[in-house]
């Protein structure tokens, strides 16, 4: 039975810790994708300013209250615009940005194939 | 054959190439936030300055009236400059004054009120600096021009003496 009761105990000590390093793991890849407002360059996760850091308590706020990734993103859009995302999202402001460099590589490949196919 | 259409796609690959970069580097690389106005006013809760009461924005923000939420704190420097301006406008009885203290000590806050003036006719104590960055701030100082619970013009940085006429003439 105290062996049992030992068991039971770890498990759930382990299985909150789990839950706690999922937070903490979601937390610093929000952070790192959020620009930071006035130091250029930065992620807010980087930063230490004073904006940085209320951004960093408001997403593990929203991040207790239940709110997904996306929904903690289109939170910071809504506010900020499109601008504090690091990784933009396919949409017509950022399609060149997106398919630019498929393009170049088909186009590419296809030259190579062609100039391959030539010389054989 | 061949080789025509290798130059014409190697030709094309390098204006498209040129093109993007160039309106790339036109562009500049320094932020400049977009004033965004005509927006709804962010709804949320938070503690009032001197009652530590717990308030909603709709509580806060009542119809059919001119509010200026202005966001400042004690260390910040050109809040000082600004404030002067933000006294004078409370002689005009259309708007009220709203306030963000925003991350402060509530000692130092009070003392700036109290040797300055306090033009508030609420202050929302923003400790944790949440609810600045809801209503979408960049800094300190930062003020909002309220009607009917839309912000019909966002200034960013300390209001001078023509910005204040500006709100003047807008709720005139």
């Amino acid at each position: 039975m105290k062996i049992l009761k030992l068991f039971f105990i770890i498990f759930f000590i382990f299985s909150f810790n789990h839950l706690g390093a999922n937070t903490d793991d979601m937390k610093i890849k929000i952070t790192k994708n959020l620009r930071c407002l006035i130091c250029q360059g930065q992620s807010v996760y980087d930063s230490d300013s004073e904006f940085a850091n209320s951004m960093k308590v408001l997403v593990d706020k929203k991040l207790n209250e239940g709110f997904s990734e996306k929904q903690i993103y289109d939170f910071f859009k809504e506010k900020y615009g499109e601008w504090i995302l690091y990784d933009p999202e396919l949409n017509k402001n950022t399609y060149i940005l997106w398919l630019l460099p498929i393009l170049i590589f088909l186009i590419g490949g296809a030259i190579v194939i062609k100039n391959f196919k030539i010389r054989k | 054959m061949n080789n025509k259409i290798l130059k014409i796609t190697t030709t094309a690959i390098f204006i498209i190439i040129f093109v993007v970069f160039y309106k790339a580097l036109q562009d500049t690389n320094i932020y400049t936030p977009k004033k965004k106005s005509n927006n709804e006013i962010p709804l949320f809760s938070a503690n009032l300055f001197y009652s530590n009461k717990q308030i909603n924005s709709s509580e806060l923000f009542k119809l059919d009236k001119f509010y200026l939420l202005n966001i400042w704190s004690s260390w910040c420097v050109p809040c000082r400059t600004e404030h002067p301006l933000l006294m004078d406008l409370t002689k005009n009885k259309k708007i009220e004054i709203i306030g963000l203290n925003y991350k402060d000590k509530k000692n130092n806050a009070e003392n700036f009120l109290n040797e300055l003036g306090n033009p508030y006719q609420e202050i929302i104590f923003d400790k944790e600096g949440i609810n600045a960055i809801e209503w979408g701030a960049f800094g300190v100082p930062e003020s909002f021009l309220i009607n009917n619970g839309i912000v019909i013009k966002k200034y960013i940085g300390p209001l001078n003496k023509e910005l204040v006429e500006e709100i003047r003439l807008l709720i005139k």
